[in-house]
Protein backbone atom coordinates (compact mmCIF):
# COMPACT_ATOMS: atom_id res chain seq x y z
CA UNK A 1 0.00 0.00 0.00
CA UNK A 2 1.16 3.60 -1.10
CA UNK A 3 -0.38 5.40 1.68
CA UNK A 4 1.70 3.34 4.52
CA UNK A 5 2.59 6.07 7.18
CA UNK A 6 -0.36 7.86 7.03
CA UNK A 7 -2.92 4.42 7.13
CA UNK A 8 -5.65 4.88 9.63
CA UNK A 9 -7.24 1.53 11.00
CA UNK A 10 -10.66 1.13 11.06
CA UNK A 11 -12.22 1.84 14.34
CA UNK A 12 -13.07 -1.34 15.84
CA UNK A 13 -17.00 -0.22 16.36
CA UNK A 14 -16.88 0.76 12.72
CA UNK A 15 -15.50 -2.50 11.47
CA UNK A 16 -17.97 -4.34 13.76
CA UNK A 17 -21.09 -2.65 12.01
CA UNK A 18 -19.63 -2.93 8.29
CA UNK A 19 -19.13 -6.41 9.59
CA UNK A 20 -22.56 -6.96 10.09
CA UNK A 21 -23.84 -5.00 7.39
CA UNK A 22 -21.84 -7.29 4.89
CA UNK A 23 -23.17 -10.50 6.26
CA UNK A 24 -27.10 -8.52 6.25
CA UNK A 25 -26.44 -8.09 2.42
CA UNK A 26 -25.10 -11.52 1.75
CA UNK A 27 -27.81 -13.15 3.55
CA UNK A 28 -30.38 -11.23 1.05
CA UNK A 29 -28.06 -11.91 -1.99
CA UNK A 30 -28.49 -15.67 -0.77
CA UNK A 31 -32.34 -15.44 -1.14
CA UNK A 32 -31.96 -14.10 -4.49
CA UNK A 33 -29.69 -16.61 -5.24
CA UNK A 34 -32.21 -19.86 -4.57
CA UNK A 35 -34.77 -17.87 -6.92
CA UNK A 36 -31.93 -17.63 -9.33
CA UNK A 37 -30.80 -21.04 -9.45
CA UNK A 38 -34.35 -22.40 -9.55
CA UNK A 39 -35.45 -20.50 -12.22
CA UNK A 40 -32.28 -20.81 -14.11
CA UNK A 41 -32.58 -24.75 -13.79
CA UNK A 42 -36.11 -24.67 -14.84
CA UNK A 43 -35.13 -22.74 -18.28
CA UNK A 44 -33.24 -25.54 -19.03
CA UNK A 45 -29.81 -24.75 -17.76
CA UNK A 46 -27.84 -27.48 -16.39
CA UNK A 47 -26.57 -27.30 -12.32
CA UNK A 48 -23.26 -26.69 -13.59
CA UNK A 49 -24.20 -24.13 -16.42
CA UNK A 50 -25.90 -22.32 -13.85
CA UNK A 51 -23.35 -22.30 -10.88
CA UNK A 52 -20.85 -21.27 -13.62
CA UNK A 53 -22.60 -17.55 -13.95
CA UNK A 54 -22.78 -17.09 -10.25
CA UNK A 55 -18.93 -17.77 -10.31
CA UNK A 56 -18.22 -15.85 -13.55
CA UNK A 57 -20.45 -13.67 -15.03
CA UNK A 58 -21.17 -12.71 -10.59
CA UNK A 59 -23.67 -9.73 -11.32
CA UNK A 60 -27.62 -10.60 -10.61
CA UNK A 61 -29.18 -8.63 -13.30
CA UNK A 62 -26.99 -9.80 -16.39
CA UNK A 63 -27.65 -13.22 -14.82
CA UNK A 64 -31.48 -13.53 -14.71
CA UNK A 65 -31.51 -11.25 -18.19
CA UNK A 66 -29.39 -13.84 -19.97
CA UNK A 67 -31.76 -16.82 -18.41
CA UNK A 68 -34.71 -14.63 -19.27
CA UNK A 69 -33.84 -14.20 -23.00
CA UNK A 70 -32.52 -17.33 -23.77
CA UNK A 71 -35.88 -19.18 -22.21
CA UNK A 72 -38.30 -16.46 -24.35
CA UNK A 73 -36.11 -17.98 -27.88
CA UNK A 74 -34.27 -14.74 -28.45
CA UNK A 75 -31.12 -16.65 -29.23
CA UNK A 76 -27.64 -16.37 -28.11
CA UNK A 77 -26.70 -13.00 -29.71
CA UNK A 78 -29.24 -10.73 -27.88
CA UNK A 79 -29.30 -13.11 -24.14
CA UNK A 80 -25.16 -12.17 -24.93
CA UNK A 81 -25.74 -8.35 -25.73
CA UNK A 82 -28.49 -7.92 -23.08
CA UNK A 83 -26.07 -9.09 -20.24
CA UNK A 84 -23.37 -7.70 -21.34
CA UNK A 85 -25.22 -3.67 -21.66
CA UNK A 86 -26.61 -5.01 -17.86
CA UNK A 87 -23.05 -5.52 -16.82
CA UNK A 88 -21.46 -2.62 -18.13
CA UNK A 89 -22.36 -0.66 -15.37
CA UNK A 90 -19.61 -2.66 -13.43
CA UNK A 91 -17.42 -0.89 -15.25
CA UNK A 92 -18.18 2.25 -14.07
CA UNK A 93 -18.25 1.15 -10.18
CA UNK A 94 -14.71 0.13 -11.07
CA UNK A 95 -13.66 3.53 -12.59
CA UNK A 96 -14.30 4.43 -8.65
CA UNK A 97 -13.54 1.45 -6.93
CA UNK A 98 -9.91 1.14 -8.34
CA UNK A 99 -8.63 4.46 -6.92
CA UNK A 100 -9.78 3.30 -3.70
CA UNK A 101 -8.51 -0.31 -3.79
CA UNK A 102 -5.36 0.87 -5.10
CA UNK A 103 -4.83 -3.40 -6.18
CA UNK A 104 -2.03 -4.86 -8.19
CA UNK A 105 -1.90 -8.17 -9.76
CA UNK A 106 -4.17 -10.82 -8.39
CA UNK A 107 -6.12 -8.63 -6.01
CA UNK A 108 -7.11 -6.48 -8.34
CA UNK A 109 -8.23 -8.97 -10.69
CA UNK A 110 -9.95 -10.56 -8.19
CA UNK A 111 -11.71 -7.17 -6.81
CA UNK A 112 -13.01 -6.60 -10.49
CA UNK A 113 -15.13 -9.36 -9.94
CA UNK A 114 -15.81 -8.96 -6.69
CA UNK A 115 -17.30 -4.88 -8.33
CA UNK A 116 -20.59 -5.02 -8.30
CA UNK A 117 -24.34 -2.93 -7.02
CA UNK A 118 -23.90 -4.14 -3.54
CA UNK A 119 -19.70 -3.83 -2.54
CA UNK A 120 -19.51 -0.25 -4.81
CA UNK A 121 -22.39 0.66 -2.53
CA UNK A 122 -21.47 -0.26 0.93
CA UNK A 123 -17.92 1.50 -0.01
CA UNK A 124 -18.99 4.78 -0.97
CA UNK A 125 -21.51 4.47 2.30
CA UNK A 126 -18.16 4.22 4.38
CA UNK A 127 -16.08 6.88 3.14
CA UNK A 128 -13.72 7.69 5.91
CA UNK A 129 -10.95 6.53 7.18
CA UNK A 130 -10.02 4.93 3.57
CA UNK A 131 -9.11 2.12 4.55
CA UNK A 132 -13.47 1.68 6.06
CA UNK A 133 -14.13 2.24 2.39
CA UNK A 134 -11.79 -0.60 1.41
CA UNK A 135 -13.05 -2.95 4.05
CA UNK A 136 -16.43 -2.15 2.77
CA UNK A 137 -15.72 -3.39 -0.27
CA UNK A 138 -13.86 -6.59 0.35
CA UNK A 139 -16.02 -8.04 3.15
CA UNK A 140 -19.18 -7.21 0.95
CA UNK A 141 -17.65 -8.76 -1.50
CA UNK A 142 -16.57 -11.87 -0.48
CA UNK A 143 -20.09 -12.14 1.77
CA UNK A 144 -22.15 -11.73 -1.42
CA UNK A 145 -19.59 -14.00 -3.80
CA UNK A 146 -19.40 -16.82 -1.50
CA UNK A 147 -23.61 -16.55 -0.22
CA UNK A 148 -24.79 -15.86 -3.78
CA UNK A 149 -22.95 -19.13 -5.24
CA UNK A 150 -23.97 -21.38 -1.94
CA UNK A 151 -28.07 -19.69 -2.83
CA UNK A 152 -27.36 -20.87 -6.43
CA UNK A 153 -26.24 -24.42 -6.04
CA UNK A 154 -29.62 -25.17 -3.56
CA UNK A 155 -31.98 -23.25 -6.12
CA UNK A 156 -30.50 -25.24 -8.73
CA UNK A 157 -30.23 -28.76 -7.07
CA UNK A 158 -33.73 -28.17 -5.73
CA UNK A 159 -34.85 -27.12 -9.09
CA UNK A 160 -33.49 -30.20 -11.08
CA UNK A 161 -35.29 -32.18 -7.59
CA UNK A 162 -38.64 -30.82 -8.68
CA UNK A 163 -39.43 -31.65 -12.07
CA UNK A 164 -41.94 -29.81 -13.97
CA UNK A 165 -41.24 -26.36 -13.08
CA UNK A 166 -44.19 -24.66 -15.33
CA UNK A 167 -46.93 -25.74 -13.02
CA UNK A 168 -44.96 -23.41 -9.88
CA UNK A 169 -45.44 -19.90 -11.77
CA UNK A 170 -41.46 -19.74 -12.44
CA UNK A 171 -42.25 -17.24 -15.02
CA UNK A 172 -43.62 -15.44 -13.11
CA UNK A 173 -41.04 -15.21 -10.58
CA UNK A 174 -39.00 -13.82 -13.13
CA UNK A 175 -40.95 -10.63 -14.04
CA UNK A 176 -41.22 -10.42 -10.08
CA UNK A 177 -37.21 -10.63 -10.03
CA UNK A 178 -37.21 -7.78 -12.60
CA UNK A 179 -39.60 -5.77 -10.62
CA UNK A 180 -37.58 -6.12 -7.56
CA UNK A 181 -34.33 -5.29 -9.16
CA UNK A 182 -35.89 -2.39 -10.77
CA UNK A 183 -38.42 -1.03 -8.25
CA UNK A 184 -35.59 0.46 -5.30
CA UNK A 185 -34.02 2.82 -9.16
CA UNK A 186 -37.70 4.33 -9.47
CA UNK A 187 -36.35 7.30 -7.11
CA UNK A 188 -37.28 10.38 -9.50
CA UNK A 189 -39.41 11.51 -12.55
CA UNK A 190 -36.36 10.84 -15.27
CA UNK A 191 -36.20 7.07 -13.67
CA UNK A 192 -40.05 6.37 -14.04
CA UNK A 193 -40.30 7.97 -17.74
CA UNK A 194 -37.17 6.39 -18.76
CA UNK A 195 -38.62 2.58 -17.50
CA UNK A 196 -42.12 3.53 -18.71
CA UNK A 197 -40.11 4.39 -22.09
CA UNK A 198 -38.24 1.26 -21.59
CA UNK A 199 -41.63 -1.11 -21.37
CA UNK A 200 -43.14 1.23 -23.92
CA UNK A 201 -40.55 0.51 -26.06
CA UNK A 202 -40.39 -3.36 -25.53
CA UNK A 203 -44.26 -3.51 -25.63
CA UNK A 204 -44.26 -2.23 -28.93
CA UNK A 205 -41.60 -4.09 -30.55
CA UNK A 206 -42.18 -7.24 -29.20
CA UNK A 207 -45.22 -8.28 -32.36
CA UNK A 208 -42.86 -7.12 -34.62
CA UNK A 209 -39.19 -8.19 -34.15
CA UNK A 210 -37.52 -11.20 -32.67
CA UNK A 211 -37.68 -12.32 -29.55
CA UNK A 212 -34.72 -10.80 -27.55
CA UNK A 213 -34.52 -7.74 -29.78
CA UNK A 214 -37.05 -5.27 -28.22
CA UNK A 215 -35.06 -5.74 -24.53
CA UNK A 216 -32.38 -4.26 -26.96
CA UNK A 217 -34.25 -1.73 -28.20
CA UNK A 218 -34.65 -0.54 -25.06
CA UNK A 219 -31.33 0.55 -24.22
CA UNK A 220 -31.76 2.67 -26.88
CA UNK A 221 -34.36 4.68 -25.06
CA UNK A 222 -31.38 4.74 -22.10
CA UNK A 223 -29.15 6.13 -24.56
CA UNK A 224 -31.48 9.05 -26.35
CA UNK A 225 -32.54 9.97 -22.71
CA UNK A 226 -29.48 10.77 -21.26
CA UNK A 227 -28.39 12.73 -24.78
CA UNK A 228 -31.75 14.76 -24.44
CA UNK A 229 -31.26 15.50 -20.91
CA UNK A 230 -27.79 16.85 -21.83
CA UNK A 231 -29.07 18.97 -23.84
CA UNK A 232 -31.66 20.49 -21.81
CA UNK A 233 -29.15 20.84 -19.02
CA UNK B 1 -25.27 -23.18 -27.74
CA UNK B 2 -26.11 -22.77 -23.57
CA UNK B 3 -22.75 -23.28 -22.75
CA UNK B 4 -21.65 -20.76 -25.66
CA UNK B 5 -24.10 -18.14 -24.27
CA UNK B 6 -22.82 -18.55 -20.57
CA UNK B 7 -19.20 -17.99 -21.11
CA UNK B 8 -19.40 -15.51 -23.53
CA UNK B 9 -21.95 -13.54 -21.34
CA UNK B 10 -19.27 -14.06 -18.36
CA UNK B 11 -16.40 -13.09 -20.47
CA UNK B 12 -17.86 -10.03 -21.44
CA UNK B 13 -19.27 -9.11 -17.93
CA UNK B 14 -15.52 -9.62 -16.46
CA UNK B 15 -14.20 -7.58 -19.36
CA UNK B 16 -16.58 -4.49 -18.57
CA UNK B 17 -15.36 -4.76 -15.05
CA UNK B 18 -11.55 -5.22 -15.53
CA UNK B 19 -11.60 -1.97 -18.10
CA UNK B 20 -13.43 -0.23 -15.15
CA UNK B 21 -9.96 -0.68 -13.11
CA UNK B 22 -7.39 0.36 -16.05
CA UNK B 23 -9.50 3.34 -17.26
CA UNK B 24 -8.64 6.73 -15.79
CA UNK B 25 -11.54 7.85 -13.10
CA UNK B 26 -11.49 11.33 -15.23
CA UNK B 27 -13.75 9.11 -17.68
CA UNK B 28 -16.73 9.89 -14.76
CA UNK B 29 -16.22 13.78 -15.39
CA UNK B 30 -18.15 13.05 -18.76
CA UNK B 31 -21.77 13.85 -17.94
CA UNK B 32 -23.15 11.33 -20.44
CA UNK B 33 -21.05 8.31 -19.54
CA UNK B 34 -22.37 9.01 -16.00
CA UNK B 35 -26.21 9.62 -16.84
CA UNK B 36 -25.90 6.50 -19.61
CA UNK B 37 -24.70 3.80 -16.56
CA UNK B 38 -27.79 4.93 -14.41
CA UNK B 39 -30.38 4.75 -17.09
CA UNK B 40 -29.59 2.04 -18.75
CA UNK B 41 -30.19 -0.41 -15.78
CA UNK B 42 -33.32 1.34 -15.74
CA UNK B 43 -35.05 0.85 -19.53
CA UNK B 44 -33.34 -2.65 -19.65
CA UNK B 45 -35.04 -3.93 -16.73
CA UNK B 46 -38.51 -2.07 -17.36
CA UNK B 47 -38.32 -3.90 -20.37
CA UNK B 48 -37.14 -7.39 -19.19
CA UNK B 49 -40.21 -6.82 -16.67
CA UNK B 50 -42.88 -6.67 -19.70
CA UNK B 51 -41.53 -8.98 -22.27
CA UNK B 52 -41.05 -11.45 -19.59
CA UNK B 53 -44.91 -10.63 -18.30
CA UNK B 54 -46.60 -10.08 -21.74
CA UNK B 55 -45.05 -11.81 -24.44
CA UNK B 56 -45.08 -15.38 -25.41
CA UNK B 57 -42.60 -15.55 -28.52
CA UNK B 58 -44.04 -12.48 -30.59
CA UNK B 59 -47.39 -12.56 -29.23
CA UNK B 60 -48.49 -10.27 -26.55
CA UNK B 61 -50.74 -12.28 -24.05
CA UNK B 62 -52.83 -11.60 -20.48
CA UNK B 63 -51.85 -14.93 -18.43
CA UNK B 64 -51.30 -15.72 -14.54
CA UNK B 65 -48.01 -14.28 -14.94
CA UNK B 66 -49.58 -10.92 -15.54
CA UNK B 67 -51.15 -11.50 -12.02
CA UNK B 68 -47.98 -13.02 -10.53
CA UNK B 69 -46.44 -9.35 -11.22
CA UNK B 70 -49.41 -7.01 -9.92
CA UNK B 71 -48.68 -9.37 -6.83
CA UNK B 72 -45.20 -8.69 -7.20
CA UNK B 73 -45.46 -4.74 -7.01
CA UNK B 74 -47.90 -5.07 -4.06
CA UNK B 75 -45.31 -6.79 -1.88
CA UNK B 76 -42.41 -4.58 -3.12
CA UNK B 77 -45.11 -1.59 -2.40
CA UNK B 78 -45.24 -3.22 1.27
CA UNK B 79 -41.83 -3.54 1.12
CA UNK B 80 -41.17 -7.44 1.12
CA UNK B 81 -37.96 -8.79 0.84
CA UNK B 82 -36.71 -9.74 -2.68
CA UNK B 83 -37.53 -13.60 -1.78
CA UNK B 84 -40.73 -13.29 -0.40
CA UNK B 85 -41.60 -11.34 -3.68
CA UNK B 86 -40.36 -13.19 -5.86
CA UNK B 87 -42.79 -16.45 -4.37
CA UNK B 88 -45.81 -14.15 -4.27
CA UNK B 89 -45.68 -14.02 -7.52
CA UNK B 90 -44.53 -17.71 -8.46
CA UNK B 91 -47.69 -18.66 -6.00
CA UNK B 92 -50.25 -16.12 -7.36
CA UNK B 93 -49.41 -17.33 -11.08
CA UNK B 94 -49.43 -20.99 -10.09
CA UNK B 95 -52.66 -20.74 -7.72
CA UNK B 96 -54.39 -19.08 -10.67
CA UNK B 97 -53.30 -22.19 -13.23
CA UNK B 98 -54.06 -24.70 -10.80
CA UNK B 99 -57.29 -23.44 -10.23
CA UNK B 100 -57.79 -23.36 -14.21
CA UNK B 101 -58.57 -19.26 -14.09
CA UNK B 102 -55.81 -18.19 -15.85
CA UNK B 103 -53.59 -20.18 -18.10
Amino acid sequence: MSDGAQRVAVPAPLKRTITSNAVGIGVASFAYALSFGAIAVSTGLSVWQTQAMSVLMFTGASQFALVSVLGAGGGLIAAVLTAWLLGARNGIYGLSMAPLLRARGLRRLVGAQLTIDESTAMALANPSPPAAARYAFWSTGVSVFVLWNTGTLIGALGAAAIGDPSMLGLDAAISAAFIALLWPRLVDRTMWAVALAGAGVALVLTPVLRPGLPVLAAALVAVLASVMIGRRT
Amino acid sequence: MMWAAVLAGSLGCYVAKVVGFLLPASVLENATVRRVSGLMPVALMAALVVVQTFAQGQSLVLDARAAGLVAAIIALMLRAPFLVVVLVAAITAAGLRALGLAA
